[in-house]
Order: structure tokens, then sequence, then C-alpha cells
């Protein structure tokens, strides 16, 4: 059973704004099936009784006091920013023109 | 762009049939965002309210702020909503630098409250029931800047600016269902629930819910249907519609719109459309991404959320009174029609009467000088009532002065005046300006005598039987004592001077 499809991965690729050629959507789409596969094979050994879980520990209400805590200040915050102007970060144009 | 053809809102509805969702997001009033310990205070220097975990950096990690989860059950109870025993968050990833992590902590499909509803009482008293679909715990976004383009717009800028303080403020957001059966009134329901949902959210005290601050944001789903079907139509949604007004502006546009467009054989296109305050339009924004182009996925670096059923519990019965019952109460309590109730509530009034009743003054005082002098006033310069410099306190001592005679009402409001320029407690003003009303018997018996000579045709014809012309002397008196006298006491005077009987 193919896991994902080439079409799958350029349509993720487009999701994250990530360039493929051709070649390379074929090679990912081999990779990632292979993965989806192995990753499938834990579907198999789990019964009813295993519930599907997102975090390894047995934990519930982890929360905290609504209490301030110092932040960074601006120049820490932006000192990784590639560009920033304004005491903002800088990103490159989002849209074009209509 | 061309200019939208619309068809008359009444041929619309000849033909078509409505159908609104309507989801709300909420800013909570938390000291602190929803998964760090940052400030969330406004209007603070760009960017210094950031740290490792809203800023998204390598390693850090969120922890849920309790008031947040507290609040979110306090919403779902007051919406009449069942509270999930156990429920998780999730990450909603899509690429847009408004939040830094590229992914948006929210949830999907394990809300913590869901199923509810919340009656709503239209302009002529009729009550809607809008289901609730769920609530949910979600954060908010970085603000954009967008430079170099025309306005401020994203189409054509060269660059964008990001200032994260808001990045990982707590929302809730509360999704309606499909709302059917309001026809023309549509619009209606979708501002009056709005309303009803915003003093819900501020009695419930989790935020203060000013729509004109961003901190409760409406975007209306609208889709129409032919007269007499059931399948729904393709719905556009139209974004962050921010007051009242304009949600019941938007709904009536997009009936119009759709209404055009299906009318003339198009087709619907499913996407985000952007509100016009100007002139209550609304434009094209993105086709919208399906709903699992988000890739959403359980949080793994948040644990699960669990409520205890003792805790939902203790916070049901912490829940104050529904506004809507406890406008009810108070319509009765002050004797007031629905219309008056309903004037006293768009201006914002229901709470400071509340407060003025608390402080000692009669309500019907309350309401007079808060929907009278204090309502112009807020109009004149354009502030909330809640944002004039007077206190209840204040408004109650001025009405205490009134009841007592020490003031009359011209006096009273030279008084509010004083207190609203700044010049101190009603006292103070009373004091400095000497504002008293003439208690002084011969003071005010010399006015009324130098009023009776001053005015001897008048004071005869009184004397002949015709009382009702003592309103010239008592004028004349009061004009003399500049406004200063009690105009009653005058009155007494002036008949009994003239030995005619009141």
């Amino acid at each position: 059973m193919p896991g994902i499809t080439r079409e799958e991965v350029a349509h993720l690729a487009r999701l994250a704004r990530l360039e493929l050629k051709g070649e390379e959507l074929d090679h990912f789409a081999g990779q990632l099936d292979d993965i989806i596969g192995a990753v499938a094979r834990v579907s198999e050994v789990a019964d009813q009784d295993v519930p599907p879980t997102s975090h390894p520990l047995p934990l519930t209400n982890v929360m905290r006091a609504d209490e301030v805590r110092p932040s960074l200040t601006p120049e820490q915050a932006l000192s990784g920013a590639p560009a920033q102007e304004q005491q903002r970060f800088k990103v490159p144009q989002i849209l074009g023109e209509d | 762009m061309t200019v939208t053809d619309l068809v008359s809102y009444e041929d619309a509805l000849a033909s078509y049939d409505p159908v609104m969702g309507l989801e709300v997001h909420v800013e909570l009033g938390t000291k602190t965002k929803m998964f760090c310990g940052c400030s969330t205070e406004l209007k603070q220097d760009a960017n210094s309210q950031t740290c490792p975990v809203c800023l998204g950096l390598p390693g850090a990690l969120p922890v849920v702020n309790e008031i947040g989860v507290e609040s979110a059950i306090k919403i779902g109870l007051a919406l009449n909503c069942e509270i999930a025993e156990w429920c998780r968050f999730a990450r909603k990833n899509y690429f847009y630098p408004d939040m830094p992590k590229n992914f948006q902590t929210s949830q999907y499909d394990e809300p913590i409250a869901y199923n509810g509803y919340l009656d709503v009482q239209l302009e002529d008293g009729e009550i809607f029931r809008v289901q609730i679909e769920r609530a949910h715990m979600e954060e908010d976004t970085g603000k954009s800047t967008h430079v170099g383009g025309a306005t401020g717009r994203i189409q054509g800028a060269s660059h964008s600016l990001l200032d994260y303080n808001r990045a990982g403020i707590p929302l809730i957001e509360i999704v309606t269902k499909p709302i059917e059966g309001a026809g023309a009134r549509a619009p209606e329901v979708a501002k009056a629930y709005v309303a009803e949902l915003r003093e819900l959210i501020k009695a419930l005290g989790v935020s203060e819910a000013r729509m004109e601050m961003g901190q409760m944001r409406c975007d209306v789903n609208l889709s129409l249907r032919p007269n007499g079907t059931e399948t729904f139509g393709t719905r556009s949604e139209t974004k962050n519609v921010n007051s009242l007004r304009s949600v019941e502006r938007a709904a009536r546009f997009e009936i119009q719109r759709h209404a055009a467009v299906l009318s003339s054989g198009g087709t619907i296109v499913q996407e985000t459309r952007h509100f016009h305050e100007e002139d209550g339009s609304t434009t094209a924004g993105r086709i919208k991404d399906n709903a699992e182009d988000y890739r959403y996925f359980p949080e793994p670096d948040l644990v699960p959320v669990a409520p205890a059923r003792e805790w939902v519990e203790e916070l049901r019965r912490g829940l104050p009174e529904l506004p809507r019952l406890r406008r009810k109460r108070l319509k009765e309590e002050w004797g007031v029609s629905e219309h008056d109730m309903q004037s006293i509530l768009n201006a914002g009034a229901v709470d400071l009467i509340v407060a003025t009743t608390d402080a000692g003054a009669p309500s019907d005082q309350a309401r007079k000088w808060w929907m009278g002098e204090l309502a112009r006033n807020a109009n004149e310069t354009g502030r909330g009532l809640d944002a004039l410099p007077i206190t209840p306190v204040q408004v109650a001592r001025v009405a205490e002065l009134v009841t007592s005679g020490d003031l009359n009402d011209k006096l009273a409001r030279q008084v509010i005046e004083g207190v609203l320029a700044g010049e101190g407690d009603p006292d103070t003003v009373v004091e400095k300006r000497g504002l008293k009303v003439v208690s002084d018997e011969g003071a005010l018996s010399t006015a009324v005598d130098e009023a009776i000579a001053a005015n001897a045709a008048i004071a005869d014809k009184i004397r002949g039987g015709k009382v009702a012309a003592a309103g010239a002397l008592v004028g004349a008196v009061m004009k003399a004592t500049r406004g200063q006298a009690d105009a009653a006491r005058v009155r007494e005077l002036i008949l009994e001077k003239l030995g005619v009987e009141g």
C-alpha cells in the first residue's frame, strides 16, 4: 500500500513553501513512503487496549500561575533576526500586487 | 476591481434564506500570555514583551496559564456547554510571519467546551436561541505593519514589520452552530448575539471585551440557500468585523451580495472577505485553505488538560447572574420600559447606574444623570460613559444633595460640570463655586419682595386668582439669585406674600 504519492509531496512542499524539482519530488516521495510505512507498523501491534498517545508521560493539568516573569529586552529578542526596522522583525514581501 | 452589484435586501430575502455562523475571538484579561510568563499589557514598546517561548526559539517549552484554562471553563459554562473531561492542544501549521513558531497553538477536535447555547433578546423582546458548537483555547498572533504599499495594505507592500508583543496572548474562540431560521432578522440576530456575548464575557470578569481595542473580534460566515431548500449554500467568511454595528452591516451586505451573484446565475467562491467600515461593504481576501492544509496534530510540548469535575462544579457555582436575566430584574426594579432599558444598555450605563444606586442614590436619579447630562457629555467628547472622570459615588453624592434640597437641578448640573472639569468631588465644587441653594430665608424674602415690586401687573393677576402666573415671578427670583434658590420654596413665599392659596 503506497503511503504517499508524488502529488501529495508536491502539495506539502507548497504548504511548507519549499521549492522542489521534479527529481526531488520522486526522491522524497520514495523516502517519505518508507518512513510512513515504518510508522504504520506501530498500528499493527497496537491493539484496542492501547490508546493513541501524544505524550510519553502520563501527565495532565501541568499549569502555571498567572504571574508575570521578566521578558527579553527588545534588543535580545531581535538579536537573532536577519533584518530589523523600527525595533520590529523585518520580513520580505508577503503578497505581490493584486 | 469592479463595484459589486447588490440586489435590495427585500428582494434577496424574497428568494433566499440566510444561514450564518459566527466566530468570536475573545482576548482574555490575564496578566500573562497563554503559554509563557510575558506580560499582556497593551501599548508597550514593540517586542518588549517576548521570550524564547512566544518567539518559538528552539528548546523553549510552553506551560499553560491556569487562569486561561479557568476562564475558558467559565465561558463554556456560561454558554451552557459541556466541559471536556480531557482535552489537548493542537498545532495549527501555516506559513505566515505573524507567528514566529510557524504554527498557532490551538485546539482542534478536542475543544474544552462544546454543545451549548446562548439566548439573545431581539429589539422587540423576542428571544432567539443561538446554538454554540464549541469554545476552545488558543493564542493571539503578532501585529504586522506593511510598509511601502498604498495605505498600509499587504498588497504591494515592499516588506512587513512584526511586533510579537501580542503573539501568545490567550484567546478563546467561540463558534456557533449554523444559525438557521432567522430569515430577514439574521443581521439583527448576529448583532444581538455578539452584544449578549460581550455582556456575558464582561460579567464573567474574564475580559473587558472592548471591541474597539480588538479584545473581541467577530468573523461572520454567511451563505444563502433558495427558500424552501435544506442544503447550505457556499459560504463566505468576513473577517475581523469589530463593532456591533459592523456585524449587522456585514451580514446585511453579504446577503445582498450573495443574492446578486446567485440570482444572476453565478457561484459564490469560498473565500475570506474584508469588511470596510467606511461604506459597510466587503471585498475579496484570500481563497481559504482547506482545514487539512493546516496539518493539525496534537501539541507534543503540552500535556492534556483534564479539568476535575469538582473544579468545574465550583466554577459553575461561582457564575454571576446572566446579563439578560439581570437586565430583566433591573428593568423591573427600576420600573422602566423595554425601550429605555435597551437605551441604557446601548449607552453602557447599566453597571454605572447599579453602582450609583449601590452608593445610595434613588434609581430614577441615577438614571437621570447618567442618561442625561453625563451621556450628553460623553457623546460630545467622544468618550464612553465609563471613561468620564466622574465616579458613581460622586453622582450619588450629587443626587443626595438634590434630595436634601441643598442643590436644585440647575445647580446640580453645574456641580457635575465642575467634577468633569477636574475641580474635585461634588462637595469641593459646591464650596469653590459657591453653588448652595439660597436657604437664607431673609435673603430669599427680600428677593421675592423685589420681584413683586418690579412686576406689579403680574402680582395683581396672581392676587386676582391666576396662580399660574406665579411662574413668571419665580423665574424673576431665580434670575436674581442666579439660579441658587429652591424654586419650590420661592413659589411658596410668593403665594404667601400675595395672600393666595397654592
